[in-house]
């Protein structure tokens, strides 16, 4: 036992746990991401849309909104579906 | 000035109570007066831990019910000096802890000249778990080098950055500290235990201190005797270590290489 220890010792590491560190990454980003967007994204995109609303008859569900992580850098993408023919409320 | 450190974790039995026993009983042995209180209503532990649970009369929520003054309820620690324990009460009644008898508990500690009041949170992140953080200055989430107290942790440290009173009123942040605990070096080296490294570029919250898998520390709990008063012991001097970093010396991390085993150890050894 003792002498195949010295020899199974300088094997490469079964790493289990460089496994774990992947796993772990990815789901603590996924996490933190949804942590912060949950608490403000919801009251923007009401806002938003009334404000859209306001020159354009678009409906509630016109409007997606997403967070973006890449390089160090949040993208906060927002897409509003205009109607075919956009009639403008706004008075001449 | 009271500092308000509250040690918790998110998830159960990484090792929060033996932490805040340890933590709390060094920081009385550096000469600080110390009160800790154990916020696991309905599952107190920290009077086993810390060896008084036979001189447990009234307890934290006798306080705030007005049923017991705060003198009457802290149990004062036989071996070391300015070490005060509030044990937890035993009630199913998990209303009974309030943000008011909180704040309540701790100004009175506060004007009683304490140095710290280290709050042991439980588990989970239900009330007992908001209130034991609210009024922190300060936070020392454990963690084991193991996914689940990990992620844990990550999740803990979201919310010691919102929802404390001080993220509320806008003061400066609770300083967060990271405490790895149960921690095996031989375990690391072959690859099947996150390492220090991984653990601190995932969490990135400054570290506190390393405590190795012991067998200390289970013997210390048997006797009822927090395991930093265990001077021999490999958790013991983890632990003091720890407390001098956090009364800001400088000292390097300890038992966190794998042991030399020599080449007949090796050859013979286990």
């Amino acid at each position: 036992m003792g002498l195949l220890n010295v020899f199974h010792h300088q094997r490469k590491p079964s790493s289990s746990a460089k496994i774990a560190k992947e796993r772990l990454q990815i789901v603590i980003a996924h996490e933190r991401q949804h942590g912060r967007g949950l608490d403000y994204l919801p009251l923007l995109k009401k806002d938003l849309l009334e404000v859209v609303q306001r020159y354009v008859k678009v409906s509630d569900d016109a409007i997606t909104m997403r967070i973006e992580k890449s390089e160090g850098m949040e993208i906060l993408e927002l897409n509003i579906t205009l109607p075919e023919r956009s009639e403008s409320k706004s008075s001449e | 000035m009271t500092k308000v450190l509250v040690v918790t974790s998110g998830k159960g039995g990484v090792g929060k109570t033996t932490t805040s026993a340890a933590i709390s009983t060094g920081l009385a042995e550096a000469g600080k007066k110390v009160a800790v209180i154990d916020f696991d209503i309905g599952l107190r532990n920290l009077d086993l831990i810390m060896g008084v649970e036979r001189r447990v009369v009234y307890d934290f929520i006798n306080v705030i019910q007005g049923d017991a003054t705060l003198k009457q309820a802290l149990i004062k620690h036989k071996e070391v000096d300015n070490l005060y324990i509030l044990p937890a009460s035993q009630t199913r009644d998990k209303d009974a802890l309030t943000t008011e008898g909180v704040k309540q508990v701790i100004d009175e500690l506060k004007e009683d000249g304490f140095d710290y009041v280290i709050c042991d949170s439980p588990a989970g992140i239900e009330k007992g778990a908001h209130l034991a953080m609210y009024y922190a200055d300060e936070a020392i989430v454990v963690t084991n080098p193991e996914v689940s107290s990990v992620r844990d942790a990550d999740r803990m440290l979201g919310l010691l950055a919102s929802k404390p009173r001080r993220a509320e009123i806008g003061d400066t942040p609770v300083v967060q500290h990271l405490l790895i605990n149960r921690y095996a070096p031989n375990r690391v080296s072959t690859g099947e235990m996150l390492s220090i490294e991984d653990i601190l570029e995932i969490l990135a919250v400054p570290l506190l201190g390393v405590i190795p898998e012991s067998t200390a520390v289970l013997q210390a709990s048997n006797a009822g005797r927090p395991v930093i008063l265990e001077k021999q012991s490999d958790a013991g001097q983890a632990y003091a270590d720890a407390v001098a970093r956090l009364l800001g010396e400088q000292k390097p991390m300890r038992f966190v290489e794998e042991e030399k085993k020599g080449l007949f150890a090796r050859l013979f050894g286990k």
